[in-house]
């Protein structure tokens, strides 16, 4: 057992867990954030991605204690103030889910991608998109969520820079 | 999935994973992760003690240097893709480790992970031997052609640590692989270079540990272009076979690769 502190989605944890604990069940089971879903657990699906220190990560091939010292974000840590994350908002307007399973693990992707790569062509999404399986196959509008979030974002960074 | 149980350790320095290393028979080192925690959950690793050392700075950095890029083993999959040096002298390299995985995978996993397990179908075990590169670990310097011995084994002693890769520049280098459509390994990958001193040509995904294919080397040594391989059949008797394709499917999807490194590099 090892006690893992750690931030997530900028609170300060302290929790009690085994060495072999992987971060997703830790999310889940001790912290009670069942956002972060668990599907293949292989590693494949992407379902499990969260944020550590700002870059996505598939939270079921790691262990929590990996993360100690670590920012963790989870879907959960993404609205502020009760205002959805323009990801959030355009998966929404642009029917960008559909059963819902993939979506926190899509959305966590997105938010990776849009910092890493601000203008986004629908090619760049997909392939940007290797490590994400949607079971629905709703992957059209996901990437057209994810076109828009960018130009949200960018609209919005340009808003605040002028 | 759960692993079974073991104790996690951090490593301070390197100097601290060796210690840690000595002190236990079945320890491992945990690097990215991305292959042995996978094994782990399937309950085919079972080690004592984790030494993690992904956060060891001494291992991560990447320095070009006049005639070489030596890269640090912690350097991670999307640092390699992204360093503008690596893009500058071997921008194969750059676009290999830009190739691997997903993108949440090459946040994870690092250079010295991937040939240390030298999985059959890794990319980087192409680049290290096509390349000649050198491997540096804590006790000594290893060529390329002596590091990768066979099926996930190489010529690392226990307690042996990969610490940086030396990747000599070369004139021409190009990298094409064939992945496969669920997993993304390679069904084959071919690494060719080109250097004052010879072509040379390595194959990945396609047998059980990564091999150079000296008949093309020669012809390419000639005349450097697809067309002169293009007659060049493979041998598929030593090559993998199982429900992804045959290895005479493997054998022809090396030719091809081969032919489309050439022409990319």
């Amino acid at each position: 057992m090892t006690v893992v502190n750690l931030t997530v989605n900028g609170k300060p944890v302290s929790e009690e867990t085994e060495d072999r604990t992987l971060l997703v069940y830790f999310l889940r089971d001790r912290l009670g954030l069942t956002g972060t879903h668990i599907g293949c657990d292989t590693s494949q699906c992407g379902a499990c991605v969260v944020h550590v220190n700002g870059r996505a990560v598939k939270s079921c091939t790691m262990f929590a204690a990996q993360v100690a010292g670590c920012e963790v974000t989870t879907i959960e840590g993404l609205a502020q103030d009760g205002k959805l994350h323009p990801v959030q908002e355009a998966f929404r307007e642009n029917h960008g889910l559909q059963c819902g399973f993939c979506t926190p693990g899509m959305i966590m992707t997105a938010v990776d991608m849009i910092r890493r790569i601000p203008v986004l062509d629908r090619e760049t999404i997909r392939a940007e998109l290797d490590g994400n399986i949607c079971r629905c196959t709703g992957y059209h509008n996901i990437v057209s969520s994810i076109e828009d979030a960018a130009k949200r974002i960018a609209a919005e960074s340009k808003g605040q820079a002028a | 999935m759960i692993p079974y149980q073991f104790v996690y350790r951090r490593a301070a320095s390197l100097k601290d994973a060796e210690a840690l290393l000595a002190g236990s028979a079945d320890a491992k080192l945990l690097a990215g992760g991305q292959t042995l925690i996978a094994a782990m959950k399937m309950r085919l690793a079972q080690p004592s003690e984790l030494i993690d050392i992904s956060g060891l700075k001494e291992l991560s950095f990447i320095r070009a240097a006049k005639d070489a890029v030596v890269i640090g083993a912690g350097a991670k999959h999307f640092e390699v893709a992204g360093s503008a040096d690596v893009a500058r002298a071997i921008p194969a390299l750059a676009r290999l480790a830009e190739s691997i995985g997903d993108p949440a995978v090459r946040h994870m996993g690092t250079l010295g992970g991937s040939l240390a397990n030298n999985d059959p179908a890794a990319d980087y075990p192409a680049a290290v031997l096509a390349l000649n590169a050198t491997i540096k670990t804590n006790r000594r310097s290893i060529g390329a052609d002596a590091f990768f011995t066979g099926m996930f084994s190489t010529a690392l002693d226990d307690g042996e640590i990969i610490t940086e890769v030396s990747f000599p520049i070369p004139e021409r280098a190009g990298y094409a692989k064939f992945p496969n459509p669920a997993s993304r390994y390679a069904m084959a990958g071919v690494f060719v270079a080109k250097t004052a001193s010879g072509v040379r040509v390595a194959v990945t995904g396609a047998g059980p540990c990564v091999f150079r294919v000296p008949q093309m080397e020669a012809a390419l040594a000639k005349n450097f272009s697809p067309g002169a391989i293009a007659d060049i059949a493979i041998d598929a008797v030593e090559l993998n076979s199982d429900l992804h394709g045959s290895a005479e499917y493997r054998a022809n999807l090396v030719a091809v690769m081969a032919g489309r490194a050439v022409a990319a590099a």
